[in-house]
């Protein structure tokens, strides 16, 4: 078996691992980054990137079929097509000339990628085994565990088949015809919400009496409504008992009636869960946070030397924070003094219209104890959304009463993702009110919005 | 709108020159009548400057620590209809009798430093940068007003220059909205010996870093004053061990009986009793020494100075005709003296013309001390601790609690022999304590 020594060792090459052993290369520190699949992880080939070409598919497609129906705008088109095998060799472009970008990016910065599964013997020394050729033992004096998450499978929809998981939902061959949809969290109403696009029949089973339970409910309100429009079943408060392929999906209302969504194909999105496990890491006896390992503010785990980030670590799930948890370990690991701490992480939902949330809804800051004025702007009111037929949504602000600091931004609405980085930026920066109501928004944009947000919870909003 | 310059008042007393202590407004703040602008400090006390006029403050004119003269220009204001100086004109020179740590005077251009000597042709068409500050009040030693588990605010930059520079943000004052935190208060912060976080166990790591303080207000003034006694003074020090058992016994009978109504007792009163008492025998111990004019003055009346610990330093408030009060009365004004000082509220009579001081470190232990005299004074009692020892009576050993009175004396004009005698007739009486009580 060949052996190799080094003193960073990376765990998986999704955002998280892949950003740190970039930014270890640029520090000099000596790297080996391994990883069994495609460099980029969930995030770049079955989750962000994917999912979102999808949905700008999606999107196009039916505002093709919107403009042969006959547009206000006076196009007109022939009645449009879709070849969905098309559509996933688009969308397998973008993730292998991301993934191929990534692998650059390493070699550049001098990180040597050893292709295979990890398997872990002790906090120090790491078996690879490659799918074809000799077995690498990789000694390290650094390990970092960035193995992400994996989507949770329901004991009575077991994946395959007709049942798949976001990953299988991202690369169909065909389009069912009927899809139900088990779970409104972000993930099953942003594919759901795609695959209603691109023509499929769409039911949603969801346990909560409410769709997106992470979010507050005048902030989804929005989605709901466009659900409803396109035409997306909703069962809310209901249970899953199973599938077959004669009757569909066996579903269970909350007043125990037990009634069949019948489906052709079956998305399970209920959640993700950290990767904790298959890969030796057992061994290391690390502290664990529930389901996931125990890290410090600069990601250490209960072992020396031994780091996570990432999904592994806890919520909020999110590719972003395992990035800027992966730049502070190499950071940390070449001596420099860094911790983890960020005011706020931004997560947006691509359901149409997004939805975005930075920093504290009301209803958190209340909770907390924090007395707080909130103030929203509605895009009815924006010049820009009018011109972009875009008017469904806002922009909320949150701000502490005495001193106007802003505490949050939510957003929902056409394109307010782009929002988020404001947002972020105005909370990181510590800006009251007053800051943002002072910055000149170009006009006209979706932006504007944000500022008279601010001005309206100070009591003088122009436009409303 | 006019300018208004408030200049320094003549605060009386002869006082030519005072100390700035602190600005409470700063270049933009908007001041009302009779609004308190700033703190200086004379010989003895610390007085606020109101301000004469409603108006806008333009700019200041000194720094804290300065020593400026009365009449000196301290704050200029925009005010409502004339004012009392015409708009441009090169504002009157801050003069400053001793050169403060940083001076401002120090930093200007020589052309705007200007003023008495050039003939008036000469300095009218300058510009006058004014020498006059308008800059923000000093940041690195302010308070840090945040909440218990409240992240301090700023922004990712800020948060990482202080994770290199090795300081704790939770520590640092921030001067911006909502208390955001900048790099000029970090740098503050810094600069002004800002708590250094540890890495790891720090117990044995190096320190490194100083931290330069400036004796200004009433440090400076204790270490002028302290500086004066013993470069003036030739002090000698005599210790005397006194048995208090008795005394103590008395002491916890008059707490036990009359404690509730009238008050509880130190020791301090019994000591004070007795002194008033020796004295009486040893007028050249109550008295002050003017060696430039040489002339010992003697009191009649024992006006005790009461050596007292405040935040800012050692003060000796003055408890005036001690010998005409009895131990409950003297209780009081030495409490009531002493807390004039603590808080700040004590006037500048309370704070001169004391005839001998009584300086107590019981609290602190200690075995003997050597106080230094109050100038112009002659003699200081220092009190040490009451401890308990076993003690040869009539061949047996008996607890009893014995009491250092350490005690300095100016060479001068006190020989040894009476101040050994004060103190012995001292002892006699607190030893004795029913002596206290016989006329």
């Amino acid at each position: 078996m060949k052996d190799i020594s080094t003193k960073l060792l990376v765990i998986g090459g999704g955002p998280g691992g892949y950003v740190a052993a970039i930014r270890a290369g640029q520090l000099g520190i000596p790297t080996v980054l391994v990883e069994g699949e495609r460099l980029g992880g969930t995030c770049l080939t079955i989750g962000c990137i994917p999912s979102k070409a999808l949905i700008h598919a999606a999107h196009e497609f039916e505002r093709a079929q919107h403009q042969a129906g006959g547009s206000p705008l006076g196009i007109r088109v022939q009645s449009p097509s879709l070849d969905i095998a098309q559509t996933v060799r688009w969308k397998e472009g973008i993730v292998h000339r991301l993934s191929g970008g990534v692998g650059a990016l390493l070699r550049k910065a001098g990180v040597q990628v050893v292709k295979g599964w990890a398997h872990i013997e002790d906090g120090k020394t790491v078996r690879v085994e490659p799918a074809d050729g000799e077995a690498v033992r990789v000694r390290c004096e650094h390990l970092l565990l960035a193995t992400g998450s994996a989507p949770v499978e329901l004991p009575m929809l077991p994946f395959g088949g007709p049942v798949v998981s976001s990953t299988g939902a991202l690369s169909p061959e065909t389009l069912p015809r009927r899809l139900v949809v088990v779970g409104a969290g972000y993930i099953g109403l942003e594919l759901g919400m795609a695959y209603r696009k691109l023509g499929a029949d769409v039911a949603v089973v969801e346990a909560a009496q409410r769709i997106l339970p992470g979010y507050d409910e005048e902030l989804t309100q929005p989605v709901l409504d466009a659900l409803e429009r396109s035409g997306v079943v909703l069962h809310l408060g209901c249970s899953v008992q199973g599938y077959d392929a004669q009757h569909g999906v066996r579903v269970r209302s909350a007043r125990a009636d037990e009634f069949a969504l019948p489906a052709d194909r079956v998305l399970v999105a209920v959640g993700r869960k950290p990767c904790t496990t298959g890969f030796g890491m057992e061994s290391l006896q690390l502290d664990m946070a529930g389901r996931f390992v125990a890290v410090d503010a600069q990601c250490r785990t209960s072992m020396r030397n031994v780091w996570a980030i990432g999904d592994l670590t806890g919520d909020p799930m999110l590719a972003h924070r395992a990035m800027a948890q992966g730049e502070v370990v190499a950071e940390v690991i070449a001596g420099k003094a860094r911790r983890f701490e960020p005011m706020a992480i931004p997560a947006v939902c691509f359901t149409d219209p997004e939805v975005v949330v930075v920093g504290r809804t009301p209803g958190e800051a209340r909770a907390a104890g924090l007395d707080c004025i909130d103030a929203a702007f509605p895009f009815a009111a924006n010049g820009r959304a009018m011109t972009l037929e875009a008017t469904k949504g806002f922009v909320r602000v949150v701000a502490r009463r005495d001193n106007h600091l802003i505490v949050g931004w939510q957003a929902v609405g056409q394109g307010v993702a782009e929002l988020s980085a404001a947002f972020t930026l105005s909370i990181e920066m510590g800006a009251r009110l007053e800051d943002v109501a002072g910055t000149i928004h170009a006009h006209p944009t979706l932006g504007e919005a944000v500022q008279e947000a601010a001005l309206r919870a100070l009591g003088h909003a122009i436009h409303i | 709108m006019g300018i208004y310059a408030i200049r320094v008042p003549d605060i009386g007393e002869g006082i030519a020159e005072v100390e700035l202590v602190t600005w409470h407004v700063q270049p933009g703040d908007v001041v009302a009548e009779d609004q308190s602008i700033a703190d200086v400090m004379t010989d003895k006390a610390t007085v606020e400057i109101p301000s004469p006029v409603s108006g806008k403050v333009l700019a200041l004119g000194s720094s804290v620590g300065d020593t400026i003269a009365v009449g000196s220009e301290l704050v200029r204001l925009e005010v409502e209809g004339t004012g009392n100086l015409k708009e441009n004109s090169a504002p009157a020179p801050v003069h400053q009798t001793q050169t403060a740590p940083v001076s401002i005077a120090k930093i200007e251009p020589p052309a705007a430093t200007p003023a008495r000597a050039a003939p008036p042709a000469e300095r009218a068409p300058a510009p006058a940068p004014a020498p006059l500050r308008a800059s923000t009040a000093p940041r690195g030693n302010a308070i840090v007003a945040r909440a218990a588990g409240e992240r301090p605010l700023a922004s990712p930059a800020v948060r990482q220059r202080a994770l290199d520079m090795g300081l704790e943000l939770r520590y640092v004052h921030g001067s911006g909205p909502a208390g955001r935190i900048s790099h000029d208060d970090l740098d503050a912060h810094a600069a002004a010996g800002g708590q250094v976080q540890s890495q790891g166990p720090a117990g044995y790591a190096e320190r490194h870093g100083e931290e330069v303080i400036s004796v200004i207000g009433l440090r400076r003034k204790i270490a002028q004053k302290m500086q004066e006694s013993k470069r003036r003074i030739p002090h000698f020090s005599y210790v005397e061990e006194i048995d208090v058992t008795e005394l103590e016994a008395l002491r916890a009978r008059l707490n036990q009986l009359h404690g509730a109504t009238r008050g509880k007792l130190t020791v301090l009163p019994f000591l004070a009793r007795a002194m008033v008492l020796a004295l009486r025998d040893f007028p050249q111990i109550n008295a002050r020494y003017d060696d430039e004019a040489g002339v010992v003055t003697r009191y009649a009346g024992v006006h005790l100075g009461v050596a007292t610990q405040t935040d800012g330093g050692l003060m000796v408030p003055v408890l005036r005709h001690a010998e005409a009060l009895d131990l409950w009365a003297c209780a009081a004004g030495i409490a009531s003296v002493a807390e004039g000082a603590r808080s700040g509220k004590a006037a500048r009579d309370a704070l001169s013309g004391s005839t001998i001081t009584l300086t107590s470190l019981g609290a602190l232990g200690g075995i003997a001390s050597t106080p230094v005299i109050n100038h112009p004074e002659v003699a200081i009692v220092g009190v040490n601790r009451i401890v308990e020892r076993p003690v040869l009576r009539g061949g047996q050993v008996v607890g009893r609690l014995l009491m250092n009175l350490s005690s300095s004396f100016d060479h001068r004009v006190v020989d040894g022999m009476h101040a050994a005698q004060f103190i012995q007739a001292m002892r006699a009486l607190l030893e004795t304590p029913a002596l206290l009580f016989v006329e």
